[in-house]
C-alpha cells in the first residue's frame, strides 16, 4: 500500500473536517476488514485514512419505544450478542452468522458491512470498478458466474455484497448520515444504495465528506427471515440471498417486503415478489409463487443463469422461514 | 546378530503403533521455524516483478526508477526474456531486494517494462485447439468389441487446472558467509536442492549449505528451487547480505505450479453380465505451454482387453504444470470410475457389484474385492445404497459413489548414518525432509525399534544437505527410503555394539538382542546389560554406520515394496433446488504394506481426503478469457474446504498378514486419487444425472439438472 496520513479524530466534527470533497482523497476506517485489503491491492490510494474508532456515540445498540438505534461502528459480534435485537430480527442474526468467520464478525462493523466495496474479481484484480480493458467490457465477455442477474443493463455488473442491507431494507430501516457543518440527513435504507455509472462513483449515495453514523430499525413485531445459498460453511460469500419481512396477523401476510442480495449492483427490492403474497396465507405454494415472481425479468449474463434458480429458491425459503414453516427435507 | 528384516508383530515396541508426532509441540507452539520464519542479521527482503500479461513480447525492462528508491540494495532482471516473450501472467521478469518488505513492494511498482501484447491462448475446453502430434495407444480390437457389447455408454468428463496451494509459500532465505552460501528453503528435495542454484551463482555445490527443518507442504511443486530460489541466491551473492524471498499468495497460485486440466469423452462397453470388454477415450487438456500428458486409461482396470486412447495437448498461457500429488491419477480415476458407474447405471446394476465383477480386469482382483467389501461395510452400503436417481423425490437427496485407485510407492535411494555414542545417546543423520507427514517421527520409530530404545532416546537429524543423501519426497517414496536406510544403519551399528558387549555378557555377539533398553542374551534374557552401560564399553569412540537403501535389494530383503490399491466411498447430499453438494461421509480403505506409524498413516489419509474433497467440490483456477489473467489468485475465490465442509472421514488401513511381510510402502499419493471420482459418482447417484466436470459447484450441478430435465 502507499504511505498515507493516519488520523484518529476524537469527534465527529473533527472527522468530517478531515474528509475530502472528492473520492480518493480520504478513506474512512471502521473495522478495516475491507479497507486494509483494498489499500494493499492499491484499489484505493488515499492521502489520508480517517479512523472512526475514537469517536464517542458511534457504537452500541439502544432499544427505544419504537425500535432500535444502532451505531454504525457497532461490531457484528455485538449485534449478535444483543438478545433483544436478534429475537426481534432473526433475519439480521442469520445474515451475520452467515459471514462464517468469527474473526470477521468480531472485527467487522455494521457501517462497514453496508459501505464495503464490491468483490467483483475484475475490480479486485485491478481492472476498475466497471472492468473495461482496451474498450472491451470484461465481465460481459468474461467469467461472470458471480455477477448480477438484475439491474445489469448499465456498465455495472458487479453485485452488492452487504450481508445486512437486504434485511435492513426489508425491515424498513433508516440510515443517518452526517456531512459538512454537522448537517444530518436521514436516508431510507432502500435509497442508500446506488448503481455507479462511471468507475469513479461509489456504490452508495453518501458524499465523500459524509459519514454514516446510525441505523434506526423500527420494531413492529414483523415476521422476518434471511436465507442465503452458500456452498462452503466457513468464511465465504453466498451465491444469492433473500431477506423478507411481513406482518402476519390472522394468517395473512401484509406489508410484504422482499429484498435479494448478491444479485444486482444494489440490494434488489423485488416488488413483484412482495405483491405475489400480499394479503395471502403463507404456505409452500405461495412461497413458490413468491420466488417465481422474484425472478421474473431477470437478465442473467452468459455464465450466471444458475443464479436465477438460486435467487428463486432463496426467496421461497426465506418466506417459509419467516412464517415458521420448516423446509421440506427428505 | 541383529538382522535387518522387520520384527514380527509380537516383537514390535514402536513399529506400527499409534505414535504421536515428535514435532507436534514445536509446531503447535510456533517454535518450529519455517523458511518464512528465518531472520538473519542485516537481512534484505526481495520481491518479484512478474508479467501482468498472459502473452507479451518484452521490449525492455527498466529498473532505474526502482534502483533510485532509497533502501533498494540490489536488483535482478531476466536478460534472456528481453526481446523474447512472457508466456503467462505471473512470469518473473525482475526482482528487487530492499531494506524492508514494504520498500521492496514499493520498488516493484517502479519497475517499467515495455510490452507488445500478443494474442493469448487460454481456452482448454476445445480439442480442436490441440497442437503437436496426438498421443495414441491401443490394445486389442476396441471397435469389434463395442460391436459385441450388450451395453455401451458414452460420457464426457473433465476437471480444470488447479494449483498446489501449499499452506507455506515457495521461497527461501540465502546468505553468503566466507565464500559459502547458506540457504533456508522450503523444499521437498534437501539433498539436491542446490544443484541448479550452484550453476547460476557459480559457487561449488560443496560450498552451499541447505537447512530445511519444517515444511508447510509441497505436493510436488517444491522439488526444485524454482526461479525464485535461484534469484534469491543471486541477489544474496550480489549484495553480500542475507536475502529473504518468499512468494506472495497471488504469485503462489499463478506461477508456482499447476495440475493440468483434463477433459474427454469416454466410451465404455460391457457384456450383459457386467463385464467390461471395451474402452475408448479421447482426452485433452493443458499444463500451460507444455507439459500435458493424457491421463492413462484404462485406469486400475488395466486388463480390459480392448481399448484405445488418444491424447491431445492444448498449449495455453498459464503458469507451467508441476507434479501434483499422484500426477495424472486423479484425472484418470475420475474418467474411469465415472464411465464405470455411468455404464452400471445405464444397465440398472448396483455400482458396487459392477466394480466387483470387473475386479477381474485389475492386477489385484482379490485385494480390490476385499477393499470394496470393507469400504461398503464401513459406510453401511447395504442400508444406504440405491440405483442412480432412485433416491426419492425430496429436495435433499442422498447418494453413494465409489472410486478405486492404485499407486507404486517404492522407497527411493537413500543413505542414513546412525551413531551410537559412548554415553548411550543415539542420533541419525539423513538428508531427507519432513513435509509435515511425519518423516522425523518415522526415523525415530525405526531406529528406536531396532535398538530396543524408546522414541525419546533417538535424536533425529534431517533437513541438511550435509547429511547423507536421500531422495526427493515425491511419488510416495520417502517412507520406504528412510525406513530401509535407517533400519540398515541402525542394525549395523547395533551389531558393532554387540561385538563390544558380548565379552562382558560371556556370549557370542550373534546371541544378543536389544530390547527394552537392554542388551541381553536372546535365549537367556536375564543375562543383560543396560544400554547405557553397554555403550560405556565403547571407550572414546562412537559407532557410526551407514545404511543405504538400494530399492531392488531392500525389496528382496522384505524391507520395502511397491504397488498398492485403495477404495473410497462418498456419501453426499444434493440440494436439488440450489445444486449445493454437502459431503456427509467418506470412507477410505488402503493398503500400504508394513505401516511404520499407524496414527500418522491415518493422518496422511485424512490429509489426502481433505485435499481430494477440495478439488472435488471447490477448487479451480479461473482465467479470464479476454486477458488470460487469473481471476482468483487469492484465498477468497480460490476456494478450499474448511473443517465444516469435509463431513465425517473414516479411514481403514489394511495391516497384518499379507501386508506386513511386504515391507514399507509409501502412502503420500494414494488417498488423494479417488475422492473426485467417488464424490462425482455419489452426486450422480443422488440426483440422477452426471455432473460432468469438477468441481461440483452449484452452477455446474444446476446446469446438469437442467440438461437432464430434472430441473426446468
Amino acid at each position: 500500500m502507499n504511505a498515507f496520513e493516519y488520523a484518529r479524530p476524537q469527534s465527529l466534527e473533527d472527522a468530517l473536517a478531515l474528509l475530502g470533497d472528492s473520492w480518493g482523497e480520504a478513506e474512512i476506517l471502521a473495522g478495516g476488514a475491507d479497507l486494509v485489503t483494498a489499500l494493499k491491492q492499491h484499489l484505493v490510494e488515499p492521502k489520508r485514512v480517517v479512523s472512526l474508532r475514537d469517536i464517542p456515540g458511534l457504537s452500541g445498540v439502544e432499544k427505544g419505544a419504537n425500535g432500535f438505534r444502532i451505531g454504525a461502528m457497532t461490531s457484528l459480534a455485538a449485534l449478535l450478542e444483543d438478545a433483544a435485537l436478534c429475537a426481534a430480527f432473526p433475519s439480521m442474526a442469520s445474515a451475520i452468522q452467515g459471514v462464517g468467520s468469527r474473526q470477521m464478525i468480531t472485527q467487522g462493523t455494521l457501517g462497514g458491512d453496508l459501505c464495503q466495496r464490491p468483490r467483483c474479481w475484475y475490480f479486485r484484480t485491478g481492472h476498475g470498478l466497471l472492468a473495461v480493458e482496451n474498450g472491451t467490457p470484461l465481465v460481459e465477455n468474461g467469467d461472470n458466474r458471480y455477477h448480477a442477474i438484475f439491474g445489469n443493463a448499465g456498465a455495472a455488473k458487479f453485485v452488492s455484497v452487504s450481508s445486512l442491507a437486504p434485511a435492513l431494507i426489508a425491515l424498513e430501516a433508516t440510515f443517518t448520515a452526517v456531512g459538512p457543518g454537522g448537517k444530518t440527513r436521514e436516508i431510507a435504507a432502500s435509497d442508500f444504495f446506488h448503481t455507479p455509472q462511471t468507475g469513479e462513483e461509489r456504490e452508495t449515495v453518501l458524499a465523500p465528506n459524509e459519514i454514516l453514523t446510525h441505523i434506526a430499525l423500527p420494531d413492529r413485531g414483523r415476521k422476518n427471515a434471511t436465507y442465503e445459498v452458500r456452498h462452503r460453511h466457513g468464511l465465504d460469500w453466498p451465491y444469492a440471498t433473500a431477506s423478507v419481512a411481513f406482518d402476519y396477523e390472522g394468517g395473512r401476510a401484509t406489508g410484504v417486503r422482499v429484498v435479494l442480495g448478491h444479485v444486482a449492483p444494489v440490494p434488489w427490492v423485488a416488488g413483484a415478489a412482495a405483491a405475489a403474497i400480499e394479503g395471502k396465507a403463507i404456505d409452500p405454494a405461495s412461497a413458490v409463487a413468491c420466488g417465481e415472481a422474484a425472478v421474473m425479468g431477470a437478465t442473467p449474463l452468459s455464465g450466471n443463469g444458475y443464479k436465477v434458480q438460486l435467487a428463486r429458491t432463496a426467496v421461497k425459503r426465506a418466506v417459509l422461514a419467516a412464517a415458521g414453516i420448516p423446509l421440506e427435507v427428505s | 546378530m541383529a538382522a535387518p528384516q522387520w520384527p514380527e508383530a509380537k516383537d514390535r515396541a514402536l513399529l506400527g503403533h499409534r505414535v504421536t508426532r515428535l514435532d507436534g509441540p514445536v509446531k503447535a507452539s510456533g517454535r518450529a521455524k519455517y523458511a518464512y520464519d528465518i531472520n538473519r542479521p542485516e537481512m534484505l527482503y526481495a520481491k518479484l516483478f512478474a508479467s501482468p500479461h498472459a502473452a507479451a513480447k518484452i521490449v525492455d525492462i527498466d529498473l532505474s526508477a526502482a534502483e533510485a528508491l532509497p533502501g533498494v540494495k540490489t536488483t535482478w532482471r531476466d536478460e534472456s526474456v528481453i526481446g523474447g516473450e512472457a508466456q503467462y501472467q505471473g512470469q518473473v521478469l525482475a526482482a528487487i531486494a530492499a531494506e524492508t518488505e514494504e520498500l521492496a513492494h514499493d520498488a516493484i511498482r517502479l519497475v517499467k517494462v515495455t510490452y507488445e501484447l500478443l494474442p493469448i491462448k487460454i481456452n482448454d475446453r476445445d480439442p480442436a485447439l490441440a497442437e503437436g502430434r496426438d498421443a495414441s495407444k491401443d490394445e486389442g480390437d476396441p471397435d469389434a468389441a463395442f460391436a459385441q457389447a450388450d451395453f455401451v455408454h458414452e460420457g464426457e468428463y473433465g476437471l480444470p487446472v488447479v494449483a498446489h496451494c501449499c499452506l507455506e509459500a515457495h521461497g527461501q532465505v540465502a546468505e553468503m558467509r566466507d565464500g559459502d552460501m547458506y540457504i533456508w528453503p522450503s523444499t521437498q528435495n534437501v539433498s539436491r536442492y542446490v544443484d541448479s542454484i550452484a550453476e547460476n551463482v557459480e559457487i561449488p555445490a560443496s560450498q552451499m549449505h541447505v537447512d530445511c527443518q519444517y515444511m508447510g507442504g509441497g505436493f510436488g511443486s517444491k522439488f526444485r528451487p524454482g526461479r525464485w530460489g535461484i534469484i534469491c541466491s543471486i541477489l544474496a551473492k550480489q549484495c553480500g547480505r542475507p536475502v529473504k524471498l518468499m512468494l506472495d499468495r497471488d504469485q503462489e497460485l499463478m506461477a508456482a505450479g499447476n495440475r493440468p486440466s483434463a477433459f474427454g469423452k469416454v466410451k465404455i462397453g460391457a457384456k450383459e453380465d457386467g463385464t467390461v470388454i471395451a474402452l475408448d477415450s479421447l482426452l485433452w487438456g493443458t499444463g500451460g505451454m507444455g507439459g500435458f500428458r493424457e491421463p492413462s486409461l484404462p485406469y486400475v482396470f488395466t486388463n480390459i482387453p480392448n481399448w484405445r486412447r488418444i491424447g491431445k495437448r492444448i498449449p495455453t498461457n498459464r503458469g507451467g504444470q508441476e507434479a501434483w500429488r499422484a500426477p495424472g491419477h486423479p484425472q484418470a480415476c475420475l474418467f474411469m470410475m465415472s464411465a464405470m458407474e455411468d455404464l452400471a447405471a445405464a444397465m440398472k446394476m448396483d455400482a458396487l457389484e459392477f466394480y466387483k465383477i470387473n475386479c477381474v480386469h485389475t492386477d489385484k482382483p482379490e485385494l480390490y474385492r476385499e477393499q470394496l467389501d470393507i469400504a461398503a461395510e464401513l459406510i453401511g452400503y447395504k442400508q444406504k445404497a440405491h440405483l442412480r436417481g432412485e433416491g426419492g423425490t425430496g429436495t435433499l437427496r442422498r447418494g453413494l459413489g465409489l472410486g478405486v485407485h492404485m499407486w507404486g510407492g517404492m522407497g527411493h535411494p537413500a543413505k542414513c548414518d546412525v551413531t551410537i555414542h559412548p554415553d548411550g545417546s543415539v542420533e541419525t543423520r539423513i538428508g531427507t525432509q519432513d513435509l509435515g507427514t511425519g518423516t522425523r517421527t518415522a526415523l525415530a520409530i525405526v531406529v528406536g525399534e531396532t535398538l530396543g530404545l524408546p522414541l525419546e532416546a533417538v535424536t533425529v537429524n534431517i533437513g541438511r544437505n550435509a547429511y547423507p543423501e536421500a531422495g526427493a519426497s515425491g511419488g510416495s517414496t520417502t517412507i520406504g527410503g528412510i525406513s530401509a536406510s535407517s533400519r540398515l544403519a541402525a542394525t549395523a551399528a547395533l551389531n558393532a555394539l554387540f561385538e563390544v558387549a558380548a565379552p562382558k555378557l560371556g556370549v557370542a555377539a550373534d546371541a544378543l538382542e536389544a530390547k527394552g533398553g537392554l542388551i541381553r542374551e536372546a535365549a537367556k534374557p536375564a543375562n543383560a546389560i543396560a544400554w547405557k552401560d553397554a555403550c560405556g564399553l565403547l571407550g572414546p569412540n562412537p559407532i557410526t554406520k551407514q545404511g543405504e537403501n538400494v530399492p531392488g535389494e531392500s525389496q528382496k530383503m522384505g524391507l520395502i515394496d511397491a504397488g498398492v490399491g485403495g477404495c473410497q466411498i462418498a456419501d453426499v447430499t444434493v440440494d436439488m433446488e440450489t445444486g449445493v453438494v454437502t459431503l456427509n461421509e467418506m470412507v477410505a480403505v488402503q493398503d500400504c504394506g508394513l505401516i511404520v506409524n499407524l496414527k500418522l498413516a491415518e493422518s496422511q489419509m485424512h490429509g489426502g481426503l481433505i485435499m481430494g474433497i477440495t478439488y472435488a467440490l471447490y477448487e479451480e483456477s479461473v482465467y479470464d478469457p479476454t486477458t488470460g489473467r487469473m481471476l482468483n489468485a487469492d484465498m477468497e475465490f480460490y476456494r478450499i474446504a474448511g473443517l465444516k465442509d469435509i463431513g465425517k472421514l473414516k479411514v481403514h488401513m489394511m495391516t497384518g498378514k499379507g501386508h506386513d511381510e511386504r515391507g514399507v510402502i509409501g502412502l503420500g499419493e494414494p488417498p488423494v486419487i479417488s475422492p473426485g471420482a467417488a464424490i462425482s459418482n455419489a452426486v450422480a447417484n443422488a440426483c440422477g444425472v452426471r455432473v460432468p466436470e469438477l468441481p461440483l459447484t452449484p452452477d455446474r450441478v444446476i446446469a446438469a439438472l437442467r440438461k437432464g430435465g430434472v430441473l426446468s
